[in-house]
């Protein structure tokens, strides 16, 4: 087997594992926290990249890229606060609830792209300055995908620094640990809700930005990424942050090495196996969380 | 009280009755639609989901037809009426409103469809109830129903010009990339029998989901296998993923020569032309061809939907699908699907924006080939052209040998 092509692809995986890491953040977030699964997370993802179009209008040339992305974590940010607010704070004891009620709303956002944007889609170029690849030894890595790793870890380690060294990531950690007792001592479980699902939203929303620049922006792009971003939810262990950035490289990096073998539709079942064999023996996922919040 | 009771009862007498008749009504089948001042007829594509960015225009160049021959006079005297519906790019929702146009709305046919699936989907529906749809989009052959006009492309009159043009020009070895569903998979069945039968090599063949956008392993095997030609049957917006990352990856089409089978004007527009520039294409129309017929149905159609639309190769065709299917009911004196059909293959050529067109009896359309390549601003330029009219081959001989299309 060519070497050059077996490493070209751990690369594509890594590249792949980290838009999931980007669009199964947030999801991993709301789960983790508040034990909601929020269907209308694709459509945050779909909404980020029209955020880069229409900002890609406003700022044209290289700093679009940077301004789409603040543009899409405040966008998204804001969205998300009005959907928790609004829909998911309202439905907090009907888990069910929560799920069918989001999944209308990720319809209807999805025919208000349509109705706002057109059903044929809106086209992103990527500025001068990712166009092109960088050449290591026989690879050549495209600028773009080496630029969407970058956003991947530097939402990973934002992530981390937050939660780790804040005193909001500390109000966080604690209504996450045990919400009634973070309650009595004076935390407010209702705002760090918010405050997460807006986070998590942000996210994803810049996920939205880097799809972007790989792919097309229409009503239904955050469709194709939602499933795997729930596989990387549930094998990454319900709510581990970490558990779920191994989990997508892992995912990546699995349909990627099928690739070598089979074709890039038929990798898709290999990975499904994968999934499931892994967690016939690890049902609590890569990270077991410890959380009240998943207690009961 | 009393009064209204009985009222109650008359009106329930009443509506029984009409349930009766409307009951009779339908016995007397899809014929029955034509007795009012109006004909109705159905249009089914998908106005939403992946391949809503390919069907709308066919959804309004069809209508457009409708309209002009409506402003005409009609068809035997009577106005069409056309029911439209969504198939929402999903075969299952095609097959449900198909049986919705026949059996619900009793309309005489349908004008619609786009992927294989959708078409594969319908078929069943079309032939339980003796309907006749007009399919306008090319197509893996490999099928023959009475019940289907297949006015796009067959494989000979599409995918194998653009291989006898790639052979002519002296590529050697072929990469085939698709998306994983009927077409693709037969028309690379086709494709590389042909290659291989004419000396040639086919270095790699790839399947993304349809829909799919992530292309990175595809185009490392590519990079790997180094092929000379790209025969791309990718469908609606996985078009864009792959543009884009070959494009990241260093494979431009001027780099490594790609012919499309599934990206006509519509959709080069809206992936952006810089993106496809240079890239080819093989069908039966281009925008670009000079001639009366087709300058009056740009004229129009930009009249109606606006300057800066372009038009297309299935946009045509469900376009010239209507207007035969008008002559051929003026010939047959009649809205039966059965009669309409057999009026449609006996018809002479007429002339179109596709040029002079005529079903055969195995209900596809004699029509000429072109091969296109794209300019910066998303025109086709001509390049190629078939030296006659091609006639249809349901199925490839080379790949089927002993099947033919025969319907009597």
């Amino acid at each position: 087997m060519d070497p050059t092509f077996l490493l070209g692809q751990v690369f594509n995986g890594l590249s792949v594992g980290s838009i999931y890491i980007l669009a199964a953040l947030g999801l991993a977030l709301s789960f983790g926290l508040m034990r909601v699964i929020n269907m209308a997370h694709g459509e945050i993802v779909m909404l980020g990249g029209y955020i880069a179009f229409l900002t890609i209008k406003l700022v044209p040339g290289p700093l679009g890229i940077p301004a789409a992305i603040v543009a899409a974590l405040i966008g998204g940010g804001l969205l998300g606060a009005l959907l928790e607010t609004t829909l998911v704070s309202r439905l907090a004891d009907r888990p069910l609830d929560t799920l069918l009620a989001t999944w209308g709303v990720s319809l209807i956002v999805q025919q208000a792209a349509r109705d706002l944007f057109g059903a044929t889609g809106v086209s992103v170029t990527a500025p001068a300055w990712l166009d092109g690849a960088i050449n290591v030894g026989p690879l050549s890595l495209p600028l773009a995908r080496l630029f969407i790793l970058l956003v991947a870890a530097l939402a990973l380690g934002g992530l981390a620094v937050l939660l780790k060294t804040s005193r909001i990531g500390l109000l966080v950690r604690a209504a996450n640990q045990d919400r009634a007792t973070a309650s009595a001592m004076g935390v407010s479980v209702r705002q760090v809700d918010m405050f997460v699902f807006a986070l998590g939203s942000g996210v994803a929303g810049v996920a939205g930005v880097v799809l972007a620049l790989l792919g097309p922006v229409t009503p239904t792009a955050g469709q194709s990424y939602i499933v795997t971003a729930f596989l990387v939810v549930i094998l990454g262990g319900l709510g581990s942050i970490v558990g779920s950035a191994i989990a997508a490289l892992m995912i990546g990096i699995v349909s990627a090495m099928a690739q070598v073998f089979v074709d890039a539709s038929f990798a898709q079942v290999v990975t499904l196996v994968f999934v499931i064999i892994f967690l016939q023996f690890r049902p609590q996922g890569v990270i077991a969380v410890r959380s009240r919040a998943l207690d009961d | 009280m009393v009064m209204g009771v009985k009222a109650g009862r008359l009106v329930a007498v009443l509506l029984m009755g009409a349930a009766l008749v409307a009951c009779q009504k339908k016995e007397e089948g899809p014929a029955a639609a034509a007795a009012g001042e109006t004909v109705k007829v159905g249009v089914l594509h998908s106005l939403s989901g992946t391949m809503a960015i390919s069907e709308v225009t066919v959804k309004n160049s069809t209508q457009m037809a409708i309209d002009e021959i409506n402003a005409a006079g009609g068809v035997m005297g009577k106005k069409i009426e056309a029911i439209v519906e969504d198939g929402a790019s999903d075969p299952s929702i095609f097959a449900q409103k198909a049986a919705k146009l026949t059996d619900g709305d009793k309309v005489v046919t349908v004008f619609g469809g786009w992927t294989s699936a959708s078409r594969k989907a319908m078929l069943p529906v079309f032939e339980k109830a003796k309907n006749l749809l007009w399919y306008p989009v090319q197509f893996e052959g490999n099928e023959c129903s009475p019940n289907i006009m297949y006015s796009g492309a067959q494989p000979n009159q599409q995918m194998l010009p653009a291989l006898a043009w790639a052979k002519e020009k002296g590529f050697k070895t072929y990469f085939l990339v698709g998306s994983d569903y009927v077409f693709p998979r037969t028309a690379n069945l086709i494709a590389r029998k042909h290659i291989e039968g004419g000396g040639m090599k086919v270095v790699g063949e790839e399947y993304q989901a349809l829909g799919g956008t992530e292309f990175s392993g595809v185009i490392a095997k590519i990079k790997a296998a180094k092929p000379e030609f790209v025969l791309n049957t990718l469908n609606g917006d996985s078009n864009v993923a792959f543009f884009k990352q070959m494009a990241a990856a260093g494979l431009t089409p001027d780099k490594v020569p790609i012919m499309s089978l599934s990206i006509a004007e519509e959709e080069a527009l809206s992936m952006g032309p810089a993106l496809v520039k240079g890239s080819y294409a093989s069908w039966n129309y281009f925008e670009t061809l000079d001639s009366p017929e087709n300058a009056k149905f740009i004229e129009a159609y930009r009249a109606k939907f606006g300057a800066d639309k372009v038009t297309s190769d299935p946009m045509v065709h469900g376009y010239v699908d209507v207007y035969i299917w008008k002559a051929a009911v003026e010939k047959a004196k009649s809205f039966d699907p059965a009669a309409v059909r057999a009026a449609a293959v006996t018809l002479e050529s007429i002339p179109t924006p596709l040029g002079a067109v005529k079903f055969m009896a195995n209900n596809s359309l004699v029509q000429t080939g072109y091969i296109g390549q794209l300019d910066a601003a998303g025109k086709f330029k001509v390049i190629w052209t078939s030296p006659a009219p091609i006639e249809p081959e349901p199925y490839d001989p080379v790949t089927f040998p002993g099947k033919t299309c025969t319907i009597s």
